[in-house]
């Protein structure tokens, strides 16, 4: 996987939009090959940073290298890459056919040849038989699919995918989800993914790098992002985390000794801990899963601390408790697997919670 | 089931109070509109007795209005006036367009639209007199070119003829071509044009495979707009066009009123009918291939 060569690399790019500073000096190197995603809230500058790479922004300063070579040399149509829009931009006065063809024009094939290869990739994306449809027949689902195979025919290096997934449902979703994953490994190309969806970002990508107000606060694997953020906002924004004030006890190269309310004493090991000074008051964070209810007749051990259930959610295969552990004034949330035998809490329930060595994250 | 019965339900059907709430409208359209039309259509096909009409069946009109010369004349002439006026005006408009659409401020394309249709402020009639004062025999550009030297004496040609009033009926229309392809091109999402460029055009081939292909209908509607009602324009001819300019409306006029053989006017108007019929269906059968319904 490091072995892999750089498709895309950003230096210091920057752009404004008048006063407004939307890319503020983006580093990254995209690798060939992989599923990457920007993942941020609206406004984060994920999508300008994505057209950016397409053609459609162009940047203040900065460098955009495209497989080793200055991007501002090449204008929007003569690049490697190419895009799946977030309406998916289909031309409706073209059959499926002529969109999906659309960019072979200029390739000069014969007939039989551009109708192989638009058969082709219509039966990549399982559309095989749609070719003489009009474009507004199509579902959201099948006008996607449109798009990626009049994306994919022209063989870029690298696929732009503008939250495609957006406009479907949730099953839908998820199902597009799979295919796109199975397609990124068939094709073998490098995906660039623009979404607001932590979720959807965890289960695709290779590399995910999470963006506030136009910069990059943190690019890892999705494991690492979940486990191990960097900081309290890109802990917030992947899945649920709790978060308890703590104080720094002490402060080695193999960990951390901190005090949290609510928990007493524990230790972090160092890479879930950056280095900063003693008695500091600082955040430990913890993941919902990573806390666990004891029921009557499990073993006591040395990490566990007494609560009260304050509110129960049902999601049929799991439970998430809010629970008020006693010297604390915020509740923290828990989830639990429903298995048969645990019985599900009633709010108000007095309960121990326990938690997993490895569960604490230091935040500074 | 009693009548009454029935005519209560229909009294509570959508149908019904559909059109109750059409029919001012629709007998308005009836009295001043299809009836005039009827009756022009019957007296095409009754006989001319010197100041009567005999009510004698008769195909003669139909065969006088499309064998004689003069009435053939006039009727091409019309005919290339209002598709040259149509093609000028909506070659003319395309641009104005396109620009209020893709490069004005969208704040300011209101006050832009606002500013096209400033000519409609004054009377149709009285932007023909203009043209007349601008291109006439002592007109602003004559005196204009003599006060410069430019020439000796008035130029001639530049009034009285087809080329003042495909000026005149161009500028006239220049609103109505201008609005329904603006309409086209503000419909385009904008994205299809970046997805063009993706896909490997330029921003010409863009504009041509893209851009032109979904402003279509609103060019078909411009082109509609304006040659309807230029192919039947009566003042423009009669004021800027002199003889040479004389279009189909005035030789109706001509039939009429003043040489009394209502029979033969209306052979030749219901003839220019369909001549209008048939350009302008063929237009929308343009149209309809460009849309492609959802049927195909």
């Amino acid at each position: 996987m490091t072995a892999k060569p750089t498709m895309i690399e950003f230096r210091d790019v920057q752009k404004y939009y008048g006063d407004y500073h939307a890319l503020r000096g983006i580093n990254a190197s995209i690798r060939a090959g992989e599923f990457f995603s920007l993942l941020g809230p609206s406004g984060c500058g994920k999508t300008t940073l994505l057209r950016t790479i397409a053609g459609f922004e162009e940047i203040s300063s900065g460098v955009i290298l495209i497989d080793g070579k200055d991007a501002s040399t090449i204008p929007a149509n003569k690049r490697p890459t190419n895009m799946v829009f977030q309406s998916y931009a289909i031309f409706p006065h073209l059959t499926v056919e002529e969109n999906v063809g659309f960019g072979l024009r200029r390739a000069g094939l014969d007939k039989a040849e551009m109708a192989r290869r638009v058969g082709d990739a219509l039966a990549m994306v399982g559309l095989t038989g749609f070719g003489k449809r009009a474009a507004h027949a199509l579902s959201g689902g099948q006008r996607q699919r449109v798009a990626l195979a009049r994306a994919l025919i022209l063989k870029p290096k690298v696929l732009l995918l503008d939250e495609p997934l957006s406009a479907l449902d949730k099953k839908m979703r998820e199902q597009m989800q799979m295919e796109l994953i199975k397609l990124q490994r068939q094709v073998g190309i490098t995906f660039i993914l623009v979404t607001h969806d932590q979720e959807e970002a965890l289960v695709m990508s290779d590399r995910i790098a999470v963006m506030f107000e136009g910069r990059i606060v943190q690019l890892d694997d999705p494991e690492t992002l979940y486990r191990r953020p960097k900081t309290r906002q890109v802990a917030d924004f992947i899945g649920t985390m709790n978060f308890l004030p703590a104080t720094v006890l002490s402060d080695t190269p193999e960990g951390c000794e901190v005090e949290v309310a609510g928990l007493g004493r524990c230790r972090i090991a160092a890479d879930q801990a950056p280095p900063g000074g003693n008695g500091q008051e600082t955040t430990v964070g913890f993941r919902p899963e990573t806390l666990t209810i004891l029921y009557d007749g499990q073993a006591a051990t040395v990490r566990e601390t007494p609560g009260t259930v304050e509110e129960v959610v049902y999601y049929g295969d799991m439970t998430y408790y809010d629970v008020k552990l006693d010297g604390v004034s915020a509740a923290v949330r828990l989830s639990m697997r429903n298995v048969p035998g645990r019985p599900v809490l009633d709010i108000g329930t007095r309960a121990r919670v326990a938690w997993s060595p490895d569960a604490l994250v230091l935040f500074r | 089931m009693t009548s009454g019965g029935v005519l209560r339900r229909m009294g509570r059907s959508e149908a019904a109070s559909g059109l109750a709430m059409i029919s001012p409208t629709a007998s308005y359209a009836i009295l001043l509109l299809a009836a005039p039309l009827a009756l022009i259509f019957i007296y095409s096909f009754l006989t001319d007795g010197y100041l009567e009409i005999i009510r004698t069946f008769t195909f003669a009109n139909y065969l006088e209005a499309w064998t004689n010369e003069l009435y053939r004349v006039v009727m091409l002439r019309s005919l290339m006036v209002a598709l040259t006026v149509t093609a000028v005006t909506v070659l003319l408009a395309f641009p104005v367009a396109y620009f209020v659409s893709f490069h004005v401020d969208p704040s300011r394309k209101s006050l832009w639209l606002f500013l096209i249709t400033i000519p409609f402020w004054t009377s149709y009639l009285i932007r023909v007199f203009l043209w007349k004062v601008i291109l006439g025999y002592n007109g602003v550009v004559n005196s204009g070119l003599l006060g410069l030297g430019i020439i000796s004496e008035p130029l001639q040609w530049i009034n009285y003829n087809v080329g003042a009033v495909v000026v005149t009926l161009a500028h006239a229309y220049a609103p109505f071509a201008i609005l329904p392809i603006f309409v086209a091109l503000e419909k385009i999402d904008r994205s299809l044009l970046e997805a063009g460029q993706d896909l490997g055009e330029s921003r010409f081939m863009t504009f041509l495979r893209v851009t032109l292909p979904l402003a279509m209908p609103g060019v078909i509607a411009a082109v509609l707009i304006v040659f309807i009602p230029t192919i039947g324009d009566f003042v423009t001819p009669q004021l800027v066009g002199g003889p040479e300019g004389r279009m189909v409306a005035n030789l109706i006029q001509l039939q009429y009123l003043k040489l009394d053989n209502y029979p033969l006017g209306s052979a030749i108007a219901v003839s220019a009918m369909v001549i209008v019929t048939v350009v302008s269906l063929f237009f929308l059968y343009l149209n309809r291939r460009y849309l492609r319904g959802p049927e195909s």
